[in-house]
């Protein structure tokens, strides 16, 4: 799409999982934390994240994908309260 | 009454013809919610469906704005899309109007006119038709119900047209054209489908071989450029109108061009109007014609892309010209097709007088004597080369 003439019409993307090269993160104020030890692992983060920012490794949370979370923490607020192993820390500290 | 004639004459309402229309076109998906006075489009339309005589989806929505945006999903999902509505039901639509036109999809709206609230009216002019003129639709105007009829598949082959690919609008006179039993000729079911042909979409949401993301944000960078595919897309839609029309024409006898003229040629004055009231002011022609003044008409059809080149042609060498308005643009300057005739005129040598009447809002009769005195009015102008009013309400 170097030249504009090639603009593809009504602006259709002709690929698809392109928001995955596109950086959103950088709107983010708070920043999910994640605490390891305390981490049972049941996922319920990764449903509810509606951004998909949650990166798993062998069905495991393994972190956070910041290049596309938006800091909106509802990550942190559905970990189960007996868990409760992300906070959100203010993203200038 | 869903009809139940296949071919040749018939009597049928604006309404009843557009829907029998749209079951000869048999589209894909059909997204709407009745209003006054289009309801009987989808109200006959939906017993077509209920019959089986259509293989359409149709989508029963909770509002106009619901009806569009299914539309646009529709026509994302590469189908071919039809709706129906009226007045604040295109004034709810708005929002969506530009998103379609926007991503370029080829959606048919038939709109049958009335007037806007408030005060609450149900009856005809042009106020939602025209106030959605810049919103990127293709508009197609049509003064009797067999013009309706013949442009809703001039509008589906002019929408898909692969150097258009914008939606349409065609427009009828609510109750006036709508209501009212005429006469007409029906195209076989055979001949429509040969006519429009098939859609075929350039991409599809449904395709997940080929994936591909629409209605993505565009920042400072590229939103211009597609705003200007766009605007030459529209460009390109009256050429492809002529054609459109010319291959109609050769195929059901039935002649379309971008405007009609009525005893224009040799004309000293004119009336320019839009769709029913231009049969009125023909009458008021024959009747001023028979006592040896030169008047005429000229009624614009393809009012989005605007014809200009064509128009001030037309109108050229005339002494003085009226346009009559069923809509005010609310800008103390006179109505829309008054400012876009007139500004089409502009660069003509010999430019005609202009004036602007506002006529027939929310229904208000427009008759023969009315456009006679908007013609002797221009008789005046045109001896005396002097306009004493602009813009002015008639009909009051
Ligand atoms: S903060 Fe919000 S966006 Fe970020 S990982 Fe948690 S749920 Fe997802
Ligand atoms: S919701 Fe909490 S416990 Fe469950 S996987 Fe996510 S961080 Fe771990």
């Amino acid at each position: 799409m170097e030249h504009k003439k090639e603009y593809p019409l009504g602006g259709v993307i002709p690929k698809g999982g392109t928001a995955h090269d596109y950086s959103t993160g950088g709107w983010r104020k708070l920043r999910p934390v994640l605490d390891k030890s305390k981490c049972t692992n049941c996922l319920i983060c990764w449903v509810m994240c509606p951004d998909s920012a949650i990166i798993t490794e062998d069905g495991k949370m393994a972190g956070f994908d910041l290049d596309h979370c938006k800091g909106c923490g509802i990550c942190a607020v559905e970990c189960p309260d007996k868990v409760k192993a992300i906070k959100m820390e203010q993203e200038a500290e | 009454m869903a009809i139940t004639a296949t071919k040749g004459q018939t009597g049928l309402t604006g309404n009843s013809a557009v829907a029998y229309a749209m079951k000869q076109i048999n589209p894909d998906v059909c997204a709407a919610y009745p209003i006054t006075p289009s309801t009987q489009v989808v109200e006959d339309f939906s017993s077509y469906v209920a019959d089986g005589a259509v293989t359409t989806e149709l989508v029963t929505v909770e509002s106009e704005h619901s009806a569009m945006s299914a539309c646009i999903g529709a026509a994302a999902a590469g189908a071919r899309v039809m709706t129906a509505t009226s007045s604040q039901g295109l004034a709810l639509m708005w929002e969506m109007l530009y998103i379609a036109s926007g991503m370029r999809l080829p959606i048919v709206l038939c709109n049958v006119n009335r007037a806007l609230s408030a005060p609450i009216n149900i009856h005809c002019d042009h106020s939602d038709s025209m106030g959605a003129r810049d919103s990127g639709w293709v508009q197609l105007y049509a003064e009797t119900v067999q013009e309706a009829y013949d442009n809703m598949f001039m509008a589906v082959r002019i929408a898909e047209h692969q150097k258009v690919l914008l939606p349409i609008m065609t427009c009828l006179d609510g109750f006036i054209t709508s209501h009212a039993i005429e006469n007409i000729s029906l195209l076989e079911d055979q001949e429509v489908r040969q006519f429009i042909g098939e859609y075929r979409p350039a991409t599809s949401l449904l395709d997940t071989d080929h994936p591909v993301t629409m209605g993505a944000m565009t920042l400072p960078e590229v939103y211009m450029e597609f705003k200007h595919q766009q605007s030459e897309a529209m460009k390109r839609a009256k050429d492809a109108a002529l054609e459109v029309m010319a291959d109609f024409g050769k195929r059901f006898g039935r002649e379309y061009g971008l405007f009609e003229t009525y005893r224009l040629e040799d004309a000293e004055t004119a009336i320019v109007i839009l769709n029913s009231a231009a049969g009125t002011t023909k009458v008021a022609i024959d009747e001023l014609r028979k006592q040896g003044k030169k008047v005429g008409l000229l009624r614009p059809r393809l009012f989005r892309p605007f014809p200009w080149r064509e128009m001030a042609d037309a109108l050229k060498g005339k002494k003085a010209v009226a346009v009559l308005d069923r809509a005010d643009s609310m800008n103390a300057f006179g109505g829309p097709v008054f400012n876009e005739v007139r500004s089409a005129l502009y660069d003509l040598d010999n430019r005609p007088k202009m004036i602007n009447r506002i006529y027939g809002l929310g229904g208000r009769d427009y008759k023969v004597k009315d456009a006679i005195s908007v013609f002797d009015e221009l008789a005046k102008i045109a001896e005396t080369g002097k306009i004493e009013t602009l813009v002015k309400y008639i009909t009051l």
